[in-house]
């Protein structure tokens, strides 16, 4: 039987439908799992992503891009392959793509959370004879405590610190983790400031409909008592520049699941490490995988050869495919540069303060 | 535990000095004395000897996660360190207990040593589910002997003034001697240490109690910046510096006691100084250099650690490696500390002190100007010495490395130097975890005709190919992993990562293109390495992007090294 997914130098193909999924190569027609830049780029024909992940692909890619967006769920039919998208609980819009073909059906995860995510869709398991999973964080040291934890642990940090007025700075990746963080602090402890490259991706997530706190650019701050017990959100790449230098003495935090280590904490010298992911952990990867049914399994970026071996032991036929996806470089610079476009130039001087201020 | 834990944690996540030294205070305000004579212990770089081997706590750990071997081993190359490579794979359900750090040590971990395999297992185990994460972590830290955190032992000593309000330098005093293995940490040994109305036992010192060593700091200043940062030379007490072990003696009431610097009793290893001690009067103590003598000059300090190296001493080694002090200072005289008195001072002392016993006296060179010294410097490595001591003469006998009663330069002579090419690469630990920072380095066994030569020999590696015994190859030497920015770092990693060849476990073998000035202090014949040499602390000078692979340095050129 005919594999429904096969690698090519463009990227992951289906050969019966003659499409690519989150395609690195220009291609005629792409279906796309979610509008991170690794999986989502510039240059295909026609996309095929969900419904939810519309606003921020055209504010990404351009307007005008031939995208038709499908509902989760809804089946759309391709060369006779039935394609349909169910959340994967990574981001906004996030998508597992479902192909069902001749009797056989596969699902490629894109990258996925199982965790529940007050800013997008719960993960759904599909079953499937053949998934494809990522393995970002796919080693058994990987295992997520509850967010509502972490979240308490970010708020006590940020409310001693404006006790003691200083800014909390938390660094983290501009689209999903940002807009994760602010749905889930406690608003009431002080204003909130973001970077423009967040701000961007907040309105597009508020466009959605999904509920996030106030958030402030710098230039729209006219209180600069609030430079010294603000929770600042921006990418780890603003927090060397001119940008941060507002902020005065300010504590510094990174929030990514990499924190879990304490040689990349201590690394990166900050103050904190929280740990938050976007990426299913060890037990997820291993939940998700178990619950599509699946008898072969291919896995992508991250620990692809521990994966392998692993669920070979476990008695699966698992394999690997090399992709260009996990660069979180290419990320950043997609959301510094759709922060620029819409306008949210970096002021490089912090606004003066009112004559007769208490300084 | 738990404070214990929550005090690492508040010294482990931040850089601020302040911060460290008001988590240390809030603690020790709130523990008991003999929680806190354990954490003074292991803040200040106290090891237990390990109870528990690391192997058996692999196998333990690895067995209650459920997980094989191999994606343990997978685990640990990602996390670079053991004990938080097992606190992460644990099972995550724990019922935390509320028992205290001594308890944890005295009761429960030092009683595993001598303990049958299955009852450490059972025990061990058994710990684990009563702590969290962070606890396990800890606790195999202190189990395994590796425990460390970003305190210095001056910092630890601060924190403890202020807790106390007892004089930082007086804490120090009291503490000499707190880290040796052989004297548990007790409540009463804490209360002593903190105590502001000591009485008369500050005075009339433990018998063999030494006083905290007065470290050096490098000077690295060029020549002619000499006369503007240091003044006359005539201001300046100018030694050689020994490459030997620090060592203090302690004389009084009629015994001898030998301390390294590192605080560590050692008088059993060195009887030749316990002989010369007894020629010295009650109430001295001396500082000086521990080192191997042999026909009138100092001998390598691979002879010296040879010696280091035994338990027992036998007459093959006594007559092999005979050991002398070679004294520089004088820290107490007829009972009396000195250490307030200028150098001058205790100089002069010293050589009335010495004179008649069978002591070295570390000589001092007078010359009229910094240029002079500058010249005689070059002869430091056919004196066996690293360089020059600089010792303001007006100055006290500070503590530690503060420099707020002096200051003592370290005026060392430049490293030897090789240009080599890097082979192997291996992913460092703790904060440099999976990045590439510990490297294998290699010279030809030849001078390479020309480029093309050695390009030849890089093809060979890629494909694999064996070289034949007398066909031009590359040589291991030596390893390093430090001198280079985190910049470099990361640039060298990327460089390793895309010219990767094979790797075996944690170590890869790359394609060499890379040409590196590694800086050492000394090289000997060793016959266990592959290139019959050995260099002492290698490090990392220079990338040299400037250099071809054809123009590193060849075994020959290490060979010529060996008789300077």
């Amino acid at each position: 039987m005919q594999d429904l997914i096969v690698q090519r130098p463009e990227g992951l193909y289906c050969p019966p439908g003659d499409f690519y999924i989150d395609p690195w190569r220009p291609v005629s027609r792409a279906v796309i799992t979610h509008a991170h830049a690794d999986h989502a780029r510039t240059g295909h024909g026609h996309y095929l992503a969900a419904a939810p992940a519309e606003g921020v692909l055209r504010a990404r890619l351009g307007a005008n891009i031939a995208l038709q967006s499908v509902p989760y769920g809804q089946e759309v039919t391709h060369n006779g392959v039935t394609v349909s998208l169910h959340p994967a609980g990574h981001v906004l819009g996030s998508a597992q793509v479902r192909l069902a073909h001749g009797g056989q059906t596969w699902v490629a995860s894109g990258d996925y959370k199982v965790a529940p995510d007050a800013t997008c869709t719960p993960f759904e398991p599909v079953r499937c004879d053949v998934f494809i999973t990522e393995s970002t964080f796919g080693l058994p040291i990987y295992r997520w405590r509850p967010d509502a934890e972490v979240f308490a642990e970010i708020n006590a940090w940020w409310a001693a610190n404006a006790a003691v007025g200083r800014a909390s700075v938390l660094m983290c990746y501009s689209f999903g983790k940002a807009q994760r963080i602010l749905s889930g602090v406690d608003a009431r402890i002080a204003p909130i400031i973001v970077h423009s490259a967040i701000q961007t991706l907040n309105t597009a997530y508020r466009d959605a409909g999904v509920d996030l706190p106030q958030t402030r650019l710098v230039s729209e701050v006219t209180d600069p008592t609030d430079f010294k017990r603000a929770l600042v959100l921006c990418p780890p790449s603003a927090a060397v520049g001119p940008w941060i230098k507002r902020f005065g003495d300010f504590s510094d935090a990174f929030a990514s699941g990499w924190m879990q280590l304490r040689g990349a904490r201590r690394r990166g010298s900050y103050d904190k490490g929280f740990v938050l992911s976007d990426h299913a952990d060890w037990p997820g990867l291993m939940g998700a995988i178990g619950a599509t049914g699946a008898s072969r399994v291919i896995v992508t970026h991250g620990s692809i050869p521990v994966l392998v071996r692993y669920l070979s032991s476990q008695g699966l036929q698992a394999e690997a495919f090399q992709t260009e996806y996990g660069d979180d470089a290419a990320e950043e610079k997609a959301a510094e540069k759709a922060g620029e476009k819409a306008g949210g130039k970096i002021p490089e001087k912090a606004p003066e303060q009112p004559l007769g201020a208490a300084s | 535990m738990k404070h214990f834990s929550k005090l690492f944690t508040e010294l482990d996540s931040t850089t601020s000095t302040n911060a460290k030294l008001a988590a240390m205070q809030r603690y020790f305000e709130q523990a008991s004395p003999q929680d806190a004579a354990w954490a003074v212990y292991f803040l200040s770089g106290g090891k237990p000897r390990q109870v528990v081997k690391t192997a058996s706590l692999r196998a333990l750990a690895c067995a209650a996660a459920g997980i094989e071997d191999w994606l343990f081993d997978e685990c640990y190359q990602a996390v670079g360190d053991l004990a938080e490579t097992i606190a992460y794979v644990l099972p995550l359900d724990f019922a935390a207990s509320d028992v205290g750090l001594a308890v944890w040590v005295e009761a429960r971990l030092l009683p595993l040593r001598g303990l049958s395999d299955e009852e450490v297992a059972q025990r061990v185990t058994g710990f684990w589910r009563e702590l969290d994460s962070q606890g396990r972590f800890l606790l195999i830290k202190l189990v395994g002997g590796g425990f460390r955190v970003g305190v210095s032992k001056l910092l630890v000593q601060r924190a403890l003034a202020a807790h106390s309000g007892v004089d930082a330098k007086r804490i120090a005093q009291r503490m000499m001697g707190y880290l040796d293995a052989k004297v548990l940490p007790s409540a009463s040994k804490f209360i002593a240490l903190t105590a502001v109305n000591a009485g008369a036992s500050d005075d009339i010192l433990d018998a063999g109690q030494p006083y905290p060593f007065f470290l050096a700091h490098q000077l690295d200043a060029p020549l002619e910046d000499f006369d503007a940062r240091l003044g006359p030379v005539d201001d300046w007490q100018v030694e050689w510096k020994y490459d030997g072990i620090r060592g203090q003696i302690v004389k009084r009431a009629g015994q001898s006691w030998i301390w390294s610097r590192g605080e560590e009793l050692v008088t059993e290893r060195f009887p030749e100084i316990v002989t010369l001690a007894h020629s010295l009067p009650d109430g001295t103590v001396l500082d000086g250099e521990i080192m191997v003598w042999q026909g009138g000059a100092p001998a390598s300090f691979a002879l010296l650690q040879q010696r280091i190296g035994r338990k027992t001493l036998g007459k093959k080694i006594l007559a092999d490696a005979p050991v002398t002090f070679m004294a520089y200072d004088l820290l107490e005289a007829r009972g009396q500390d000195l250490r307030a008195e200028p150098q001058h001072v205790r100089r002069a002392a010293l050589e009335q002190v010495l004179a008649g016993t069978g002591f070295k006296l570390s000589p001092v060179e007078r010359l009229a100007c910094w240029t002079d010294f500058a010249l005689l410097r070059t002869e430091s490595r056919a004196r066996g010495v690293e360089g020059f001591m600089l010792k303001r003469r007006d100055a006290g006998y500070g503590t530690g490395r503060s420099k707020a009663d002096g200051v003592w330069w370290k005026w060392k002579i430049e490293p030897m130097t090789i240009d080599c090419v890097l082979i192997y690469a291996q992913a460092g630990h703790g904060r440099r975890a999976s990045l590439y920072t510990d490297y294998t380095f290699a010279v030809w066994n030849r001078q390479p005709v020309d480029a093309a030569e050695a390009q030849a020999v890089v093809q060979a590696i890629e494909k694999r190919q064996p070289a034949q015994p007398d066909a031009l190859q590359l040589v291991a030497f030596a390893k390093a992993y430090s001198g280079l920015t985190d910049d470099e770092f990361k640039q060298i990693d990327s460089v390793i990562r895309k010219t990767t060849l094979e790797k075996f476990g944690p170590v890869r073998s790359v394609k060499p293109t890379l040409v590196f000035e590694l800086g050492f202090e000394g090289i000997n014949r060793s016959p266990r390495h592959k290139s019959g040499l050995a260099v002492r602390f290698p490090r990392m000078l220079r990338i040299r992007t400037d250099k071809s692979l054809h123009e590193a340095n060849t075994l020959t050129d290490l060979n010529l090294l060996l008789n300077l």
